[in-house]
């Protein structure tokens, strides 16, 4: 993937790149810290329909939807074989009981036979985490196991 | 009544009323720098009230205006950031400086203000508005466009000409002769490279002697330095305006962004003060008569700028409709118009109509550049559409 990059003298920096529709698609980096994702037009690549400011936060959330999907369809691919395996993604939210805490304490593999193959957080990933592995509202756990054992690790991190 | 009080009365009025103006031009969306000098011509010699007890400190406070309009100009680009602009745009620039040059100094020559007059007229007609265009740039949402780095890099490559250019005004100006003033560009031109090239290799020492964390102690630090280096280049024959512009290339990095954000305030004060003053100095009687050479001076140039946008955009391989935004960024003429008129209207070299054309254009340029930005996309549309006919609608919405 081919990634311009420009210098915006004065205001910071544009990363952006085509997509295979024809639209272009990136983020202004602006030097006061900010970020803004611009998307162009259908019908003039030059110009933008929309330019969304993003916190650091929302930047990150971003990401790991974006990235976390992608890692899902990787992972759904290499398991296609096995039947009964499925990938699924849980997001933690600023709820669950398991924000802030070490990840063993769910005791999700234990308890429903599910694994915890990565974390996505800011926009990285975290392979194969730990138990020590702090959990983070905001954090997308890409886990992978049986239909049922996902239902049962979703209420898990749901209600505790 | 107590002079102090009559001085106090009337400062407070004018800038009571100046933050009313600027609401004013928040609330239509456009520059308040044209109200600013409607509102001057509204209280100065010749107008309906004559403000006589603030005039000591309203003309202190324009120059400091002046200071803080060119440190910040030097502020708002990086060493390296100068560097590479000229280097990658240097052609468009060159473009941008023959065609917006000329028709101000042609026109100066034509009424017979001479060679300083031409010199004077041309800096005015050439020199976009870098305020305008990044306003307009940012509420039109056009950052993330592509044809707004081509914009930009024009921006730096006007700046980098005011620090060649100011200095050899000043000299014209002070009436120095042709060898003279050889020798005056050959010392800009030296300055300023020495300024780059200590601002590339040595800036954050420059940085590190004003920077503080504590943001109070960081102000006076700046005002202080600014002041002082201004002063000093004032002292030397060289325009302290120049002296405030090469210290902001001189700071950079962090420094400079928190150097903008301290001195913002600041500056908005004091160069709203430096535009009232300017008008104040005009006599609106004085401006109907240069009134049809403004308006053929501000479509000659409109036009020129968007020629030169247009150049600029299409070599970096931008679309049509992308080419006329880039032109039309640039039209709006506004702060260092006014600075140029200011400094040539103090040393009382020209005629007092140069001061009301240079009012007048730059009314009607800070005005419309920043309608013609809004305005040029829909209008480029609706005249290309009839052309591209209906091959335009089946490729629907990707």
């Amino acid at each position: 993937m081919n990634v311009d990059e420009t210098d915006l003298p004065g205001l910071g920096r544009r990363k952006d790149f085509m997509t295979a529709s024809g639209r272009r698609i990136g983020v202004v980096e602006y030097r006061e810290g900010q970020t803004e994702l611009i998307v162009s037009t259908w019908d003039d690549p030059d110009t933008c329909q929309a330019s969304v400011p993003l916190t650091a936060d929302e930047a990150a959330t971003l990401g790991n939807l974006l990235g976390g999907q992608r890692l899902a369809m990787k992972l759904s691919e290499a398991h296609r074989e096995i039947p009964g395996i499925v990938t699924r993604q849980f997001s933690i939210s600023v709820e669950s009981p398991f924000q802030n805490q070490p990840m063993g304490k769910a005791c999700i593999r234990t308890r429903s036979g599910v694994s915890i193959v990565a974390i996505m957080r800011e926009g990285e990933v975290v392979p194969s985490p730990g138990p020590d592995v702090v959990l983070h509202p905001g954090d997308l756990l890409v886990a992978v196991g049986t239909q049922e054992g996902l239902d049962t690790a979703a209420g898990i991190l749901r209600n505790g | 009544m107590d002079p102090l009080a009559l001085t106090l009365i009337e400062l407070g009025a004018v800038v009571f009323c100046l933050g009313l103006l600027a609401r004013l031009a928040g609330r239509i969306g456009m520059s308040p720098i044209p109200l600013y000098l409607v509102g001057g011509l509204f209280f100065g010699a010749g107008g309906l009230v004559r403000l006589e007890g603030m005039h000591e400190f309203a003309h202190l406070s324009a120059e400091i205006g002046v200071i803080l309009l060119l440190l910040m100009l030097g502020l708002e680009y990086t060493a390296s950031e100068l560097v590479t602009g000229l280097r990658r745009s240097w052609q468009a620039g060159v473009l941008d400086l023959l065609l917006n040059f000329l028709p101000g100094a042609v026109l100066a020559v034509m009424l017979g203000w001479g060679v300083v007059g031409a010199m004077v007229m041309g800096g005015v007609t050439y020199i976009s508005s870098s305020g305008i265009a990044a306003k307009v740039i940012t509420d039109l949402g056009r950052i993330g466009n592509r044809e707004t780095p081509v914009v930009l890099s024009i921006l730096v490559f006007e700046d980098l000409a005011m620090a060649l250019y100011l200095p050899v005004l000043t000299a014209t100006l002070a009436g120095v002769s042709f060898v003279m003033g050889l020798q005056t560009v050959g010392i800009s031109l030296a300055v300023v490279s020495l300024v780059l090239l200590v601002a590339l290799r040595h800036g954050h020492h420059v940085s590190k002697a004003v920077h503080s964390e504590n943001s109070e102690v960081f102000l006076l630090n700046l005002l202080g330095l600014a002041l002082l280096v201004a002063g000093l280049a004032a002292a030397m024959q060289v325009s302290a305006a120049v002296g405030a512009f090469m210290l902001g290339i001189a700071i950079s990095g962090a420094t400079a962004h928190s150097a903008t954000r301290v001195l913002e305030p600041l500056r908005d004060l004091f160069a709203a003060i430096f535009f009232v003053v300017f008008g104040l100095n005009t006599d609106p009687r004085s401006i109907p008569p240069v009134l049809g050479w403004a308006l053929l001076l501000a479509v000659v140039t409109a036009a020129t700028k968007m020629i030169t946008g247009h150049w600029a955009a299409k070599r970096a391989g931008i679309g049509v409709p992308g080419r006329f935004r880039a032109g039309a960024a640039l039209i709006a003429r506004g702060e260092f118009s006014i600075v140029i008129a200011g400094l040539a209207v103090a040393s009382g070299v020209v005629p007092a109509d140069l001061a009301a054309l240079a009012t007048a254009y730059v009314l009607i340029m800070a005005i419309m550049g920043p309608l013609a930005a809004r305005f040029v996309e829909p209008l480029v549309r609706a005249l290309r559409r009839p052309v591209r006919g209906p091959a335009f609608r089946t490729s629907g919405p990707a």
